[in-house]
């Protein structure tokens, strides 16, 4: 059967916009679902106590601190590493084989599920080098899982630097290093920290290589020693052994608010940042 | 007798296994225009990048021959690039801001040295300014991006970037090959002035422009130089018949 033209594109608009329907309803889904069931829960008083008997009484502040630093020792880790690695194969390599090996080996690390991370930090943070259940060692298990993301999009960032802003710093006699820092670098900023916020999201919701790295002792830490239970974590205990299904939904609806405030800040920033530039 | 700034010794270039100039043998004058002309994929780009050693970033590249300025051979290992780069200026086809603004753009070579002192700076930037033309048009706007600039003055932007080193050379590879014919002008007007204290090399696909402004003109031609000579002897009297054919329009 012989479809007309404007029949078919009329279907596939039609089709397409199915789709994209679909991506957006089960977003909104999610949304409502935990902010019906987590806003009703949320107060000052929620952010600001410990949490009290197991979860079930009180707030979940020292959940709240465990995570902002966790996740800040993960990208304080994970940046310069995954953005000196970007630079490095960008700008002091000519692609060949190292370098393809190099960049599948990222690959790989990003396809790596997480709970296997959380096995890798355990063997060799908390036991081998005795650092416990701690902070410590869930940041780092942390800062390695994001890497390949941060390396990535810092690659792609980089090298969507035109070259001739490379060529010019050189012909105004700049070394190379200076042409990185000077040029190639703040053009790539955008880029780069997209690269940082996505990360940031993934450290904060992260639960299983955390719950092996970083513990789940329910107190404030005291130290970068101390084991400490994340927001993420939090959450899926008190959801999976049923101790308080309102105080889960409380603390999702934190993260999720949380995650979103991130990102809104963020791309304000960068917005005011490129227009700045241009 | 003029004095020979450049010169160039049985100089040949490589991309790889392919020759992309031939055994070179001339001398740049101190203080004249070289205008060079010839047909796409004749070398002359090539050579510029030769000149300040541009080319060492492209991989496969090599050289044969030497290239002496101010009698100092430029291929020789213990040579400093970066500040031979600073000593010849390069001013590229597609005029190229830097994603800064106008008074960064201006001073971003010298700032490179670490000069910092706000009233020496402020100066560079108007007296390069001043010399390539574009003062008039920028004064009022000096800390806006300089790519919001025209074509025209992004380009003279770049000469000024070039003159705030203090170079002694300025290679031009097609400077007005994307602009219009006032902004042309313009750019032509500040290289006549420029020349009294600067040796300039003009690439040109424009054999006009080579007409109007070069003291002399080479005429390249798959990697060769054919000839060589004053100006107006290139374009009356060329000694080879490659060079009249090509500026009679019979190829290039």
């Amino acid at each position: 059967m012989l479809v007309r033209p404007k029949t078919e594109q009329k279907i596939v608009q039609a089709l397409l916009y199915f789709f994209t329907s679909i991506a957006v309803l089960v977003l909104l889904f999610i949304l409502v679902v935990i902010l019906k069931n987590g806003l009703p829960q949320l107060s000052l008083e929620f952010l600001t106590k410990n949490p009290a008997d197991m979860g079930r009484e009180g707030g979940i502040l020292s959940t709240i601190v465990a995570t902002i630093f966790l996740t800040f020792i993960a990208l304080l880790v994970a940046t310069p590493l995954g953005v000196g690695t970007a630079i490095y194969l960008t700008e002091y390599t000519v692609e060949n084989r190292v370098t393809r090996i190099i960049r599948f080996g990222a690959e790989c690390l990003a396809g790596i599920p997480s709970i296997i991370f959380g096995l890798f930090g355990f063997i060799l943070f908390v036991n081998k080098l005795k650092l416990g259940w701690s902070i410590l060692s869930g940041g780092l298990t942390l800062a390695f899982m994001v890497l390949p993301t941060i390396i990535r999009t810092s690659e792609e960032a980089i090298k969507s630097v035109p070259q001739t802003y490379r060529l010019v710093s050189f012909s105004l006699g700049s070394t190379r290093w200076q042409a990185i820092t000077r040029v190639v670098l703040p053009s790539a900023v955008p880029g780069i920290v997209t690269g940082i916020i996505l990360s940031i999201g993934r450290s904060i919701g992260e639960t299983a290589a955390v719950i092996f790295t970083a513990g789940s002792a329910l107190r404030m830490p005291s130290s970068l020693f101390s084991s400490s239970r994340t927001m993420a974590v939090h959450f899926y205990i008190l959801a999976k052994e049923g101790v308080s299904m309102p105080k889960a939904y409380g603390t999702a609806a934190v993260l999720v608010i949380a995650i979103l405030i991130i990102n809104l800040v963020t791309y304000y920033l960068m917005e005011r940042y490129i227009q700045r530039k241009s | 007798m003029k004095e020979a700034a450049i010169q160039v010794r049985n100089f040949s270039h490589y991309y790889g296994n392919n020759r992309s100039l031939k055994d070179l043998n001339f001398d740049v004058y101190r203080h004249e225009i070289l205008g060079i002309i010839g047909p796409a994929r004749s070398g002359k780009s090539t050579f510029l990048a030769c000149l300040n050693r541009l080319n060492d970033l492209i991989p496969g590249s090599r050289v044969e021959g030497q290239i002496l300025v101010d009698g100092q051979d430029i291929y020789r290992p213990d040579v400093d690039v970066v500040a031979l780069r600073r000593k010849i200026g390069m001013v590229f086809a597609t005029p190229v801001p830097l994603p800064l603004s106008v008074y960064e753009n201006v001073v971003y070579g010298v700032r490179l040295l670490g000069k910092n002192n706000v009233k020496e700076v402020d100066f560079l930037v108007e007296d390069s300014l001043e010399k390539a033309g574009l003062w008039d048009e920028v004064k009022g706007r000096l800390q806006t991006s300089a790519l919001k600039l025209s074509g025209g003055q992004q380009q003279r932007l770049c000469i000024a970037r070039i003159l705030a080193l203090k170079p002694e050379y300025i290679l031009l590879d097609e400077p007005t090959s994307g602009l219009d014919p006032i902004s042309t002008m313009k750019i032509e007007d500040s290289l006549r002035t420029l020349k009294k204290d600067y040796t300039i090399i003009l690439v040109t696909n424009n054999t006009k422009q080579a007409a109007r402004i070069a003291d002399r003109t080479a005429f390249f031609l798959m990697g060769e130089l054919v000839e060589i000579n004053e100006t107006p002897i290139i374009f009356t009297r060329p000694a080879d018949k490659r060079t009249e054919d090509y500026l009679v329009g019979k190829f290039g």
